[in-house]
């Protein structure tokens, strides 16, 4: 890709990331955030973190389907940006929601599963977000940083559990990204056990001395 | 003498209702860009409201400020009309309040399909300020008109047998948005609309059958045209767009029962000691304001209904 498309491409991945963050300041100002500007707040500010911690888990599939990578340049960038709402999402919750209730806060977390899956999730994305930089890879080694950034997956898992385990019956929101990210985690297990299997295939075409086990068998 | 009161709400705090639904119009218009236009129309076609004169009750009115009428008109669960809360806003013009009849039957000496405009005159209407405290934690308060369920109950005599009243919302689709089937909508609620009380709760002079708030008839969002209101209850107990009323022995099965037991309960009661499940009853937020605030039990009406619990396990009895 030439450096000016991926330009282009950074400028419309950040503009629609900030987007929302930037339409939830406008109704901030003109003091239109509806009846409970504070559960809006957290509820865009939490759907915005589950939306783009989704596309950040796209880009992978889209490789392993289409075999086509100028979208993986992105994965900083949409992971950075899911971190910032996550972070944002929780301070609202700990600042204007709470009021700095730190006991509250405490209870909650330790009986509320919704609440300790929703912790679990933006825990599991600090250090993923700290490692985030080029020096930071280099330091880990490719094979580590990738290891420890599979912790994305869990993280998605506990982000997508929070918000169905909030959700009042009736809702098919939190089904929906549910589905959208089984069939993301779906695509990467498929491949994982399909390139498996041909290696044992190829294994086992390669070496007639054990012709009776071939891949796939009992 | 009938010295005609002034209403207790200063109409100058009241926005102005063309302001107001120009301003809805204003949002919806914003929202057809992204949404289509379908959501605009619908907000601009929201009939005027008509005034609904009422007495204001003396007795039956608590002292908080009432909720502005543009933040109870426009945050509503209503999940007819979709399960966000500007979806009863957006949609209810859609629902057509008259003509409309309430069937009242079951166990009782005289059924009777009631109109609209017969139920509106059987008995004064007053206005009562009333806390309403919804399960998800956030309250309001609503100067509602109507006139206590039991003078409708006793005009109807329910026979000994009869031990609960069960009610029941409107069910058709091309009205309600939100109980269409369709492939998207795999979690949905029962319909129609199921709720119920104990007899005794529902004679309680508190239960009013409302037809009103704020000065007018009931918004089509707020449940329109006839709905109860039960303050002690989590507001999802006050069933609207009432169509039957059923005097019944056994206890009906409420559709939030239905749909999810064990969180939600016959009685739902408010209760600050008896969590819901997944998340804490012990605090809410009154709309309009910043601070969380603790839930009162029985939403503060604990002298009037207490006694209709006494020697029950409340906690296994939520």
């Amino acid at each position: 890709m030439s450096r000016s498309a991926r330009v282009a491409l950074k400028s419309v991945v950040w503009t629609a990331c900030l987007l929302p963050l930037l339409m939830l300041l406008l109704k901030f100002w003109a003091d239109d955030l509806g009846a409970n500007p504070i559960s809006y707040a957290t509820n865009v500010l939490g759907d915005t973190t589950l939306r783009i911690l989704l596309a950040s888990l796209t880009l992978t599939p889209l490789r392993l389907l289409f075999g086509i990578s100028w979208q993986m340049s992105l994965r900083r960038l949409l992971g950075l940006f899911a971190f910032s709402y996550a972070v944002l999402h929780f301070t609202v919750w700990v600042v204007v929601d709470q009021f700095f209730n730190w006991p509250g806060m405490l209870a909650d977390i330790r009986k509320r599963p919704y609440i300790t899956v929703g912790m679990l999730a933006l825990t599991l994305l600090v250090p993923l977000a700290a490692t985030s930089t080029t020096r930071m890879v280099k330091r880990l080694g490719g094979l580590n940083w990738r290891r420890l950034h599979r912790l994305v997956y869990v993280a998605g898992v506990a982000a997508i559990l929070h918000f169905s385990w909030l959700a009042k019956k009736g809702r098919n929101d939190p089904y929906l990204y549910a589905t959208i990210l089984a069939a993301l985690l779906g695509v990467r297990g498929w491949h994982r056990v399909a390139r498996a299997l041909g290696k044992r295939r190829v294994v086992a075409l390669g070496a007639p001395s054990t012709p009776k086990r071939v891949a796939g068998a009992p | 003498m009938l010295i005609k009161r002034r209403p207790d709400i200063a109409s100058s705090e009241i926005t102005a209702r063309g302001l107001y639904l120009s301003r809805r119009a204003f949002i919806a218009g914003g929202a057809a860009l992204t949404l289509g236009p379908s959501r605009a129309t619908a907000a601009a076609e929201t009939p005027p409201a008509e005034p609904l004169a009422a007495k204001p009750s003396p007795t039956f009115r608590v002292d908080d400020p009432p909720t502005k009428f543009e933040s109870a008109t426009t945050y509503n669960n209503f999940y007819e009309f979709g399960v966000d809360k500007a979806d009863p806003s957006i949609y209810g013009a859609r629902l057509r309040p008259r003509p409309w009849t309430v069937r009242v039957e079951g166990l009782c000496a005289r059924p009777k399909t009631y109109d609209l405009d017969e139920l509106l005159r059987l008995v004064p209407l007053e206005e009562r300020v009333y806390r309403l405290r919804c399960v998800e934690g956030w309250s309001m308060v609503i100067p509602w008109i109507g006139f206590p369920l039991a003078s409708l109950i006793k005009r109807v005599e329910p026979t000994g047998k009869a031990r609960f009243v069960e009610f029941t919302t409107l069910y058709d689709p091309a009205q309600f948005p939100g109980q269409k089937k369709n492939l998207i909508s795999f979690s949905s609620l029962e319909w129609p609309y199921a709720e119920g009380l104990r007899l005794d709760e529902a004679l309680h002079p508190l239960t009013l059958l409302t037809f009103g708030m704020y000065g007018h008839v009931l918004p089509h969002q707020n449940g329109a045209p006839v709905r109860v209101v039960v303050p002690w209850k989590y507001g999802f107990k006050s069933a609207k767009s009432i169509v039957r009323i059923r005097f019944v022995t056994e206890r009906p099965r409420t559709t939030w029962e239905k749909a999810a037991p064990n969180e939600y309960g016959f009685y739902s009661n408010v209760n600050p000691t008896v969590d819901h499940p997944r998340w804490s009853q012990a605090t809410e937020r009154r709309i309009g304001d910043f601070r969380r605030r603790p839930t009162l039990m029985f939403n503060g009406y604990a002298d009037q209904v207490a006694s209709l619990y006494a020697g029950m396990d409340l906690r296994k009895d939520f």
